[in-house]
């Protein structure tokens, strides 16, 4: 079967691709400058000097390798927050889709109503809460907020309810099999892609999470990168403040380098989870 | 020490600092020292010094760092914590935060002059006369000094000072043969012939800056804001103010004036390319221009302020820093100790090696920093006039007891003036508006 080609539809994809590779171009050729190179030459062409691996050494050396604690932050923030919150939401979302019980409808209306509020708009009501608590300024007030992923149990909940036929968990008790069991052994494999899908959008989230690390956390060595490169861009508006913009850059890159990786490992995953449930067998 | 847009972090610290500000009303401080009206001598302290302890900072200073090496080297018993926990406004809001909050406060602080009055009145912050500060009166210049005793009371002790001075690129200037201008009207008319002569170049950068409008109405003797106690007058429509709107709305209305705003990368490029020819500012300025504008050097120099009046000697103060002791904080007998060492001690000489404008009169009169040769700007010795302007700065100014939550709505109202048809009368009259607004909100009786 051949496909219909439209070339109004190439010509806008090719716009589209254009569009989001832009920044990254940009970014990538200006962090081959120097500071002083920044300044005088054209925003997306190359500076007759290279500077690129001063760049990343100065990156990662500034004020004492800042940086290198700041990525390890952002780590452990992404290991411990979007891993846990995709542990959460694949327990959450299983429970939901395959077990009965009373106000199971309730549940359902919280948690849709909680995909449509922004993160943001819950961060300074969270911030007073957990400043009762005594745990602003320690990891934990990044990390707690982060397990919680309305959206990630919604996508686990609706794909469990696809991926596994009741019929394989009603054998898999008249064999005997534990609840957990089953879970570990049959269910798990079966939620794989989901499970992909909901750590990917989670990781994303955890990793560019920007607004309630900077009103949680005051002390920068508890700081991610996004926060971290906040303060170095802040720098600049100081009295003796040293203006660091190549470095800023650089470390930019340097950032998304990770998620760019896990993308890039994870893709055929997530295509394929983000299709499930979109047809019915 | 730095003035810039509302930003988003802005949105929140309009929240926070409302819950703040109800928070710590109804909290009982313990003001340590100062709650009982008991004095702490200087034995005391230096005995706190020598028994040692731990010591939080909250500063964005950077040549802090240097101080805090040195003075652990002497007092080897002290442990000093120093954190940049956010510039300027951001660390208002974290601080007001903590106190609300009534956990995590640091036991010494870095505040602006303009925002100290905001801390002192809401007795945030210590009265360090507790402490003897009275004794340091004469240390300092009396601008500073002035603005660290709002209401009465000492509520930090000076680190630095901005008094003003003229920054031009000789460059750009001799360029065109434009001569370096001394009063304001002269400004204007080099304003028209550098930017007629090169439509790119323009007299300076200005897309609404508070700290900037209110040092101009300051320089010209204008005094929108007059407090005592609970009692705030804010009028814009004074002498002073009128003086500064003539002026500036000409710059506006004859798009003099380059739409970049202060502090961004575009600013520090217009600096360094010619593009943005003049800088009022203070006296802190040439350690951005050296580490920010390093292409430019040798093209700058400095020249006193222009005048409102021809043949004055007038200026003003722009910018500058205090430390204070945030009453909820600990460790007070040393607290004041490091505070005293850092801006009235030892530590002035480091800061002003790494680059600090002083605050102090000694340092501001000592041949050695007056000889100061720059090399960015020549050779020229530009701290005789820095020290000159110290010394000519217009007595009498007042910032509002909520200056921090006024800085940040003037993009709000004056901006406007900026960027449409709103003339700049119009702007701050609307400025006056919303902060006699918030400061009745506030319990303030506003006139």
């Amino acid at each position: 079967m051949r496909r219909r080609r439209s070339v109004t539809l190439t010509v806008l994809t090719g716009v589209m691709l254009v569009y989001s590779l832009i920044p990254l171009v940009w970014l990538l050729i200006n962090s081959t400058k120097t500071q002083a190179g920044l300044f005088d030459s054209f925003g997306l062409w190359f500076h007759g000097d290279f500077a690129l691996f001063g760049n990343i050494a100065d990156t990662l050396t500034y004020d004492g390798g800042i940086f290198l604690r700041w990525l390890g932050n952002t780590l452990l923030y992404v290991l411990v927050g979007a891993g846990g919150a995709t542990f959460l939401a694949v327990l959450g979302g299983y429970g939901l889709a395959k077990f009965d019980f009373p106000g199971k409808r309730a549940v359902f209306a919280v948690v849709i109503g909680a995909v449509a509020v922004p993160g943001t708009a819950l961060a300074v009501p969270t911030f007073l809460m957990f400043s009762r608590m005594g745990l602003t300024n320690t990891p934990w007030s990044v990390i707690i907020p982060s397990l919680v992923t309305p959206f990630g149990l919604y996508l686990m909940w609706t794909f469990a309810a696809e991926a596994i036929p009741d019929e394989l968990l009603e054998a898999a008790r008249v064999d005997g099999a534990s609840e957990l069991g089953t879970f570990f052994r049959i269910c798990l494999p079966l939620l794989a892609p989901g499970i992909v899908t909901v750590l990917l959008f989670s990781m994303v989230a955890t990793w560019n999470n920007y607004f309630l690390p900077l009103i949680m956390l005051k002390d920068p060595d508890w700081y991610p990168l996004t926060v971290g490169l906040n303060s170095w861009n802040e720098q600049a508006e100081t009295a003796g403040g040293e203006p660091v913009f190549n470095l800023i850059i650089t470390g930019s890159l340097l950032t998304i380098l990770p998620l760019l990786a896990a993308f890039l490992l994870l893709q055929r995953y997530w295509q394929s989870g983000l299709a499930a449930g979109s047809v019915k067998q | 020490m730095r003035r810039r847009p509302l930003r988003l972090a802005a949105l929140a610290t309009a929240a926070l600092v409302a819950l703040a500000a109800c928070g710590s009303g109804d909290d009982d401080s313990d003001g340590g020292a100062s709650g009982g009206g008991s004095t702490v001598t200087d034995a005391d302290v230096q005995a706190a010094l020598d028994k040692g302890g731990n010591l939080k900072v909250w500063a964005w200073e950077p040549t802090l760092k240097e101080v805090v090496t040195k003075f652990q080297q002497k007092y080897p018993n002290v442990k000093v914590e120093l954190v940049n926990a956010g510039t300027g406004n951001d660390q208002y809001t974290a601080l007001q935060n903590a106190i609300a909050a009534g956990s995590g406060v640091p036991d010494v602080a870095q505040i602006e002059y303009y925002a100290l009055p905001q801390f002192a009145l809401a007795k945030s912050v210590d009265d360090l006369k507790a402490y003897g500060a009275e004794s340091l009166n004469g240390t300092f210049t009396p601008g500073p000094w002035a603005s660290v005793s709002p209401a009465g009371g000492i509520y930090g002790i000076p680190m630095d000072s901005g008094p003003m001075a003229l920054f031009y690129n000789k460059e750009v200037f001799d360029k065109h043969s434009i001569k370096v201008p001394t009063t304001w009207a002269e400004y204007l008319d080099a304003a028209r012939k550098l930017h007629q002569a090169d439509p790119k170049a323009y007299i300076t950068s200005d897309t609404g800056d508070a700290g900037f409008t209110t040092s101009l109405i300051w320089q010209a003797g204008g005094k929108p804001y007059k407090v005592d106690g609970t009692n705030v007058t804010i009028d814009f429509t004074d002498a002073g103010s009128k003086e500064f709107v003539s002026t500036w709305q000409q710059l506006i209305n004859e798009k003099l004036l380059a739409p970049i705003s202060g502090w961004s990368d575009q600013w520090y490029q217009g600096l360094g390319n010619g593009t943005i020819a003049t800088l009022a500012t203070g006296a802190w300025m040439p350690a951005n221009f050296v580490t920010g504008v390093p292409g430019a050097s040798g093209k700058w120099r400095v020249a006193p302020m222009p005048q409102w009046q021809a043949g004055g000697n007038a200026s003003a103060e722009n910018g500058g820093s205090s430390l204070a002791m945030p009453v909820k904080g600990g460790n007070k007998e040393l607290a004041y100790g490091f505070i005293k060492y850092a801006n009235a001690g030892e530590g002035v000489q480091i800061r002003l090696d790494g680059g600090a404008f002083p605050a102090t009169t000694a340092e501001l009169k000592s041949e050695k920093f007056l000889g100061t040769e720059f090399p960015y700007f020549g050779g020229q010795k530009a701290n005789e006039i820095f020290a000159k302007s110290a010394e000519q700065v217009v007595s009498g100014w007042s910032y509002l007891p909520f200056q921090v939550y006024a800085n940040s709505v003037f993009n709000d109202t004056v901006g406007k003036a900026y960027v449409s048809g709103t003339t700049l009368q119009d702007g701050l009259n609307s400025w006056q508006q919303t902060c006699a607004k918030y400061g009745t909100d506030q319990g303030f009786s506003v006139k």
